[in-house]
């Protein structure tokens, strides 16, 4: 598959002389959902914003489709959509109104069958004739996602979609998005909701400090930097962890009546048989085992907070 | 898509007259009102006691000055509010992220503000028409002028409003720069009218050249003549279109 949004040695100082973006080079391709994951600050809304065009970039280039974002303007951001964090609105105006006024500031003709449809898909139509200022937070969300699918983009950024918003809501969105990818429209969604890009995202950026640290495939990434919890539920409690277990490490749980042993899926040697046979060998019995893989909140935390050059 | 965005110029125009029709009520009613009230103290209560200016009864002579001085201050005030009022409250990322070139902008927002301003501008004529007579020399020469006024005033008033970080800073030139201008510039008098300093200093005022054109129009002469006047107003156009497209290139107070 063709890449759809190429950036290449992308970086962006502000005029404060804050350097918002280091050098990021980035290839998404047609059809996928990818997450960009990254603390506040760590540059994620400015990248979206330049490939935008609502901020302009300080060196570096960005492609959508083939087309320059700067000399190709037109025909890129025809086919990009974009839902920012805030809820930015126009208060006095018709929630049709305002989709419409967005389908035909992106150069397309007016559909109202078209309109009918997204505001039914984001449950909006009961709503089409009320003042934006009316709605509810969430609402209003589902508003900016209107107006940002009011012209069909083939390229859609969702900065932060589910911030604030709740469970149901949530859900609702994310059926949203498989509908989008389902019709072939590429997504790219920024969140720090590790949940969100776990049931979404095919692909995974992470991005710190203006750096995109990593790119990989969701199942992948957690494959690779994934950790396993292997917990063994004991037979009988004990007081503390017998000295000749101290190579494993193990930690004491449910007050003594568990041991816990996290080990790294990547090394060849993950330890299980040795520390099983081990407690055979000292005689300790147990009822039931069970292992569990890390989350991508934890691999995150811990690739946000590696010094520099460990990371990936 | 490689030409010009026509539906994107389209929806900014529309969304900017409905704002306008949101607030028809004042936005006609006002100027009616206060064109009534300058009629009934300049035109009956002083009028009557002034005798005629170059030959023109001084009711009537106050008319182009009065459309002037509306279509000023409606003029930016319309424009500056347009841009301002997306900045302020956020909803600029759409416009930016959109593709519509800054000409489309221009010909989007200005030409909707302009739109009013020449509905007011003819609001007031049609209301001065219920005082006195108003002669109108030519018609078509005063429908042109208006237009170019209402394009250039709704084109700084756009400058104004990008420039502007503040409700504030977007009152502060039309209420301190343009008002006395306008008052000062021969609005409700002729500049002959003034001590020979005084005139002089006067003809620093590019308000003069316009309300002295837009006088020509229906009177058939005015301070100035009008190649002046027609040359005062073409430079303020070609200095604030300058102006804009500079604002957007360098993305001036819209973009980081």
């Amino acid at each position: 598959m063709a890449a759809i949004l190429s950036v290449r040695a992308l970086s962006k100082q502000y005029a404060s002389g804050h350097k918002a973006l280091g050098s990021i080079d980035l290839d998404v391709e047609e059809g996928e959902i990818f997450a960009l994951l990254g603390p506040n600050g760590a540059g994620k809304t400015t990248l979206i914003s330049i490939v935008c065009g609502i901020v302009n970039a300080s060196a570096g280039s960005v492609r959508v489709a083939g087309h320059d974002i700067v000399t190709g303007y037109r025909a890129a951001r025809a086919m990009t959509g974009l839902v920012p964090q805030e809820l930015h609105t126009d208060s006095f105006e018709r929630v049709i109104d305002t989709v419409r006024f967005s389908r035909g500031l992106f150069g397309r003709p007016r559909d109202d069958a078209l309109i009918e449809k997204i505001l039914r898909d984001l449950s909006l139509w009961d709503k089409r004739t009320a003042r934006i200022q009316e709605l509810s937070g969430g609402m209003k969300r589902r508003v900016m996602i209107a107006k940002a699918l009011s012209h069909e983009p083939r390229l859609l950024f969702l900065d932060e979609p589910t911030a604030g918003v709740d469970v149901e809501l949530r859900r609702d969105m994310w059926e949203v998005v498989r509908g989008l990818r389902a019709s072939g429209v590429t997504i790219i969604l920024t969140t720090h909701y590790i949940e969100e890009a776990e049931e979404m995202a095919d692909r995974v950026g992470v991005i710190n400090h203006g750096e995109l640290i990593l790119v990989e495939e969701k199942t992948a990434l957690m494959k690779k930097l994934g950790r396993k919890t292997l917990r063994i539920a004991l037979a009988e409690p004990l007081d503390a962890v017998p000295p000749d277990l101290a190579p494993w490490a193990p930690a004491l749980i449910d007050e003594g009546h568990g041991l816990e042993y996290v080990f790294d899926t990547r090394s060849e040697e993950t330890g299980i048989s040795p520390l099983l046979g081990k407690l055979g060998a000292l005689g300790i019995g147990y009822k039931d085992l069970n292992t569990q893989e890390s989350s991508l909140e934890e691999i995150f935390v811990s690739l946000v907070h590696a010094p520099k050059g460990q990371a990936a | 898509m490689s030409g010009s965005n026509v539906h994107g110029i389209k929806a900014i125009y529309l969304f900017e007259l409905h704002r306008f029709a949101r607030t028809l009520l004042t936005g006609l009613f006002v100027p009616a009102i206060t064109t009534s009230l300058y009629f009934i103290v300049f035109g009956s209560a002083i009028g009557s006691r002034m005798t005629e200016v170059d030959g023109v009864p001084y009711g009537a002579f106050i008319v182009p000055g009065l459309i002037m001085l509306s279509m000023f201050t409606e003029s930016i005030f319309n424009a500056s509010f347009g841009i301002y009022m997306p900045k302020w409250s956020g909803t600029i990322y759409e416009l930016l992220s959109a593709p519509v070139s800054p000409l489309e902008t221009v010909i989007g927002y200005v030409g909707a503000a302009a739109t009013k301003s020449m509905i007011i501008g003819l609001v007031i004529l049609a209301t001065a028409h219920l005082f006195v007579a108003v002669p109108i020399a030519h018609p078509v020469a005063m429908i042109g002028f208006m237009a170019l006024i209402a394009v250039s005033f709704c084109l700084f008033g756009f400058i104004l409003g990008i420039w502007a970080k503040s409700f504030e800073q977007l009152q502060v030139i039309p209420m301190l720069v343009v008002m006395p201008m306008t008052f000062l510039g021969g609005a409700f008098y002729s500049i002959d009218m003034l001590p020979p300093a005084w005139r002089t200093v006067t003809l620093f005022n590019p308000i003069v050249y316009l309300i002295s054109g837009f006088r020509w129009t229906f009177f058939g002469k005015g301070d100035v003549s009008i190649t002046v006047s027609m040359g005062a107003i073409t430079a303020m156009l070609v200095v604030c279109l300058t102006i804009i497209f500079w604002m957007f290139r360098t993305g001036y107070r819209l973009k980081n």
